[in-house]
């Protein structure tokens, strides 16, 4: 099979964002990458069904997202009913979030329902538009913006913050003066 | 007559209202807080590039296919 060059540099400057999308899906760099290869092959075995003009960009991110939808979420069914340990690990009490890290914003990303969690990494992340967002995860506009707004709300209940303050560093210090 | 008696009262429901926080503020500083946690935590993954693993599978497909397949295989 052959791709056009062009077509293919257009896919390869995408790759970074949809790598972006499939961390904040999963949760996981491992897992992300191969959510990436998987969405790349399926891109070049149906690239005839891509139309020359649209966005490029939402087409390789609506297959990425279906992609996580149909397998990971299976697989993580699967870990959670393992026994209760997965999300018990995931847990996190307020008071050990005293510095946010990105690891612990992943892990909270992890918690949000799917639907959710897309529709703000698409709008909040991505940089679509709520149009493509709602294009990208099969939906109404209307729906996309509950969702994020939905989402927003839950984000800040599990990162436990009360106020703006308790996102900054300086809580870290504070923690480790007085904790333990 | 007058009466002053709902004075004290009155007071104290001022008070309550001037220390709470008003929460639609504070929640739009959080929310613009974690915003940028979420667009610095998606960007540290985009300004890795693009791995070599997938600049080579897309190299690879890009191989011109069957057309010189036959003369390389002799």
């Amino acid at each position: 099979m052959s791709l056009d060059p062009a077509l293919r540099d257009a896919i390869l400057k995408v790759v970074p964002s949809l790598r972006a999308f499939a961390v904040s899906l999963s949760g996981n760099v491992d897992r992300a990458d191969d959510l990436v290869q998987e969405t790349l092959l399926r891109a070049l075995a149906n690239i005839d069904s891509f139309r020359p003009g649209t966005n490029l960009s939402a087409w390789l991110f609506t297959i990425l997202r279906n992609q996580f939808r149909s397998e990971y979420r299976k697989r993580r069914r699967e870990v959670e009913d393992a026994d209760g340990k997965y999300s018990e690990r995931l847990k996190v009490h307020p008071e050990q979030i005293s510095k946010v890290e990105f690891n612990e914003l992943r892990q909270a990303l992890t918690q949000l329902p799917d639907d959710q969690r897309e529709a703000l990494v698409l709008v909040g992340a991505s940089g679509f538009s709520y149009e493509e967002a709602a294009e990208i995860c099969g939906c109404a506009v209307g729906t996309i913006k509950s969702r994020v707004n939905r989402a927003r709300r839950r984000l800040a209940e599990l990162m436990s913050v009360s106020s703006p303050d308790d996102l900054s560093p300086d809580q870290a210090t504070r923690g480790l003066l007085t904790g333990s | 007559m007058k009466t002053r008696n709902s004075n004290k009262a009155g007071t104290d429901e001022l008070r309550t209202n001037v220390e709470t926080p008003k929460p639609a503020k504070l929640n739009r500083d959080i929310q613009a807080k974690l915003g940028d946690q979420l667009r610095q935590m998606y960007n540290d993954v985009v300004s890795q590039g693009v791995p070599d693993r997938f600049a080579d599978l897309l190299a690879k497909i890009d191989q011109p296919p069957a057309d010189g397949g036959e003369k390389g295989s002799k």
